[in-house]
């Protein structure tokens, strides 16, 4: 365990200082001498960084070296997923009011054609005389898959970092885990997705879930790649309400970016259920139960029909 | 005494032989071709713009592709009730039926596969069930009972054909040079000796042990590809049995066709006679009568309850957008056969071939039933999904591919019926041979 953090705290750093040698560059090669040879001659040209510390310092560029690319992950590492990792997510019903930024930002990510959504709202109400609420879904990462049983060429697995992901080069198209999803997460590629150009021609990737391609199913990854890199998924940085909390099962902490809660704590305290739970498919999203509410159901109800406007 | 047993053998032979096709054969035949170009060039389609140009959609995931294979996997099964239940049975009347049954089930098998890969979003990755098939999913379980069911029925097809076979190649008059080619190719090492005979009679007697499990594995299988999902109108332990019932009983109503248009199109009276169609009437009553009784025990304990999560369903069903099919299929498909078969009058051969029909369009129509609704009726409300996804009404492509692949089937049987006699010829010497000794 302590190994993994200090190999994460390096990782961070290689991340900051590449994110500062990209925000200080603005040609690719020739603004990295350094990596020719061993010896460096100061250019002159300095660039501020941000430091470990919090500091802001500078460098001259010629000391800046391009920090590569992660190797690309060969597919078995993107089936077995992050050791010691276990993934959850708690959806805080009290905050949404279906602003449905979540599924802007999920869709704009994963080049979702129009009429696909991997995160869905619902407008739930439980029976005749009980509150509506909003209920945003992403796909539950269940422990025990009903779609992942039935898939008849392991195209969809279990990772142990309890991702369920999609391997769109295996998938036969069959749809049974479209049947067998409770949830109804699951989306089929009825046609060839319009994507751009090069996104389209890269290797398909299990964790990116990235290019969708025609005649496979795809659905919410949890965005295992971003995860991978230590970072939130899209749909719970782009919650204005942070409606949506991630993190590690593990480590007893979810965040929407802003809070951080003990997992366990805020599931205790807030009475945290699962979608389904007789089912037993025991899924890796939580919801909170939407009392004492940020918003009243009708401004979702405003956001619905400025949506359909628009 | 000999003479004139060899000269009604001659002409009993001359009876069942293949016959060339007349006008309306041939018009039947083109008709088929032409449907099943249709049902191509849809496919063409498919295989370039992908599944668009179904009317599937997120909801509505699967549709009258499963359906038809549903369809197909539950007439196929006629060839073990004919052949081999009744054979083990001892049921002798049973006995020139034998061939239309096992044909029927050898094209229907085949369509039930070829359907189910036009039901692939990629098809072209089919060779991945063989190279990562995982034997959790029922998928898996399906490829492997239906490759072995229809091996077993081609064998069953072939076994007794056998005998027909060389009487075949003697009567070289009655077909074309190229098909005796083709006959000496499957069938000339038969020389009908003590040996051959003995070893073919114990090979059809395995055969019949053996495929009665395989074909209650296939439909039992196909109705887990159902049952073993969490929906409302799927997850049900009566699904199994349930679906063998329909099975027989399409099947049973798909024979009573075939013996019809057989009877009349080659003057069979003889050797078809209305107490076949009498017997047969029997069967499908009973098989009808079982049926509706697994519909019974589908239906009316969820109704009793009317649990939250199967209400929507029920209701499309019973009373909702779905219920003047469903009420169709159970009236046509079950209730007016069992009136109409019941009484002596309605088991001759004309209202016997109309019921089979009944039989056959209700069985295709309650296929259609068990997929869609319940696809419609998710546990989460439809929702964030373009209007059209709501619904679900076949796409011009699919009622080509579907009606592509039953002409297809029939094609099939057509084109065996062409070349192989339909009535077992051997046997029926053997039969007239053994009462005229009585």
């Amino acid at each position: 365990m302590e190994q993994d953090k200090s190999t994460r705290r390096e990782f961070m750093l290689t991340a900051l200082l590449a994110a500062g040698a990209a925000a200080g560059c603005h040609s690719g090669e020739s603004a990295f001498p350094a990596a020719a040879g061993s010896e460096v001659q100061p250019s002159g040209k300095k660039v501020k960084l941000l430091s470990v510390d919090g500091e802001i310092v500078e460098v001259d560029q010629a000391f800046l070296k391009p920090v590569p690319h992660l190797p690309p992950l060969s597919n078995t590492e993107e089936r077995l997923g992050i050791p010691g990792k276990k993934f959850v997510m708690v959806i805080d019903l009290s905050r949404c009011k279906n602003l449905r930024k979540c599924q802007e930002a999920c869709n704009h990510a994963h080049e979702l054609n129009p009429g696909q959504n991997w995160v869905k709202v619902y407008p739930m109400q439980d029976a005749e005389h009980t509150a509506p609420y909003w209920e945003p879904t992403t796909c539950m990462h269940c422990d025990e898959p009903p779609c992942v049983k039935v898939c008849p060429v392991d195209a969809t697995f279990k990772r142990q970092d309890g991702i369920v992901l999609i391997d769109s080069d295996r998938c036969i198209g069959c749809r049974f885990c479209m049947a067998a999803c409770p949830y109804s997460t699951r989306v089929f590629n009825w046609s060839a997705p319009e994507i751009p150009a090069e996104k389209a021609k890269q290797p398909y990737s299990c964790e990116t879930s990235m290019p969708q391609k025609k005649g496979t199913v795809g659905k919410c990854d949890f965005c295992a790649d971003m995860t991978r890199k230590g970072e939130l998924p899209h749909c719970v940085t782009a919650c204005p309400n942070g409606t949506f909390l991630f993190g590690d099962m593990n480590e007893d902490t979810v965040t929407n970016g802003s809070e951080t809660f003990r997992f366990s704590d805020l599931i205790r305290d807030k009475a945290g259920y699962r979608l389904m739970e007789d089912l037993g498919t025991k899924p890796s999203v939580y919801y909170l139960p939407p009392v004492d509410r940020n918003f009243p159901f009708q401004s979702g109800e405003e956001e619905d029909s400025i949506q359909k406007k628009s | 005494m000999e003479n004139i047993q060899s000269t009604a053998e001659e002409h009993t032979i001359r009876d069942l032989l293949p016959q060339k096709f007349g006008k309306w054969g041939k018009r039947f035949t083109v008709f088929l071709v032409l449907v099943c170009l249709l049902g191509a060039y849809a496919y063409y389609r498919q295989l370039r713009y992908g599944l668009v140009v179904t009317a599937m959609r997120d909801y509505a995931s699967w549709g009258i592709y499963i359906s038809n294979f549903v369809f197909f996997v539950a007439i196929s099964l006629v060839g073990s009730l004919i052949t081999a239940v009744f054979r083990l049975l001892n049921v002798g009347w049973s006995k020139p039926l034998t061939r239309i049954a096992e044909v029927i089930a050898v094209a229907a098998i085949i369509f039930a596969a070829l359907i189910i890969i036009v039901d692939m979003g990629r098809p072209e990755r089919f060779y991945h069930l063989f190279l990562y098939g995982r034997v959790q999913s029922p998928i898996i379980w399906d490829v492997i009972v239906i490759t072995t069911y229809f091996f077993i029925s081609l064998l069953l097809l072939y076994y007794p054909l056998l005998p027909d076979l060389k009487i075949l190649l003697r009567f070289k008059e009655r077909s074309s040079p190229g098909l005796q080619k083709f006959y000496r190719f499957i069938g000339s090492f038969w020389k009908g000796t003590r040996e051959q005979v003995r070893l073919s009679d114990r090979a059809i007697s395995i055969l019949c042990v053996t495929i009665v499990p395989v074909a209650f594995s296939i439909h039992t299988v196909t109705s887990w590809l159902f049952a073993t999902t969490y929906r409302p109108g799927w997850d049900s332990t009566n699904f199994g049995a349930y679906f063998i019932a329909g099975a027989f009983l399409v099947g049973a109503g798909s024979v009573t066709i075939a013996m019809y248009v057989f009877r009349k199109a080659y003057h069979l009276e003889k050797y078809i006679t209305d107490d076949h169609f009498d017997k047969m009437g029997k069967i499908v009553v009973l098989l009808a009568l079982v049926y509706l009784y697994f519909n019974l025990n589908e239906f009316l304990t969820p109704v009793f309850k009317m649990k939250k999560s199967e209400a929507g369903y029920l209701r499309d069903l019973l009373t909702g957008d779905f219920s003047g099919v469903f009420w169709f299929a159970i009236l046509t498909g079950m209730i007016l056969p069992i009136i109409v078969l019941l009484f002596r009058k309605g088991r001759r051969p004309l209202p016997v071939f109309i019921v089979g029909i009944m039989v056959v369009v209700g069985a295709w129509l309650k296929r259609y039933l068990i997929v869609t609704p319940t696809l419609l009726n998710p546990f989460l409300p439809m929702r964030n999904v373009p209007e059209s996804y709501h619904r679900y009404f076949p796409s011009w492509e699919e009622w080509a591919i579907a009606f592509g692949s039953l002409a297809g089937c029939l094609l099939v049987i057509t084109l065996l019926v062409r070349i192989f006699p339909i009535i077992p010829i051997q046997e029926t010497l053997t039969e007239q041979y053994e009462a005229v000794e009585k």
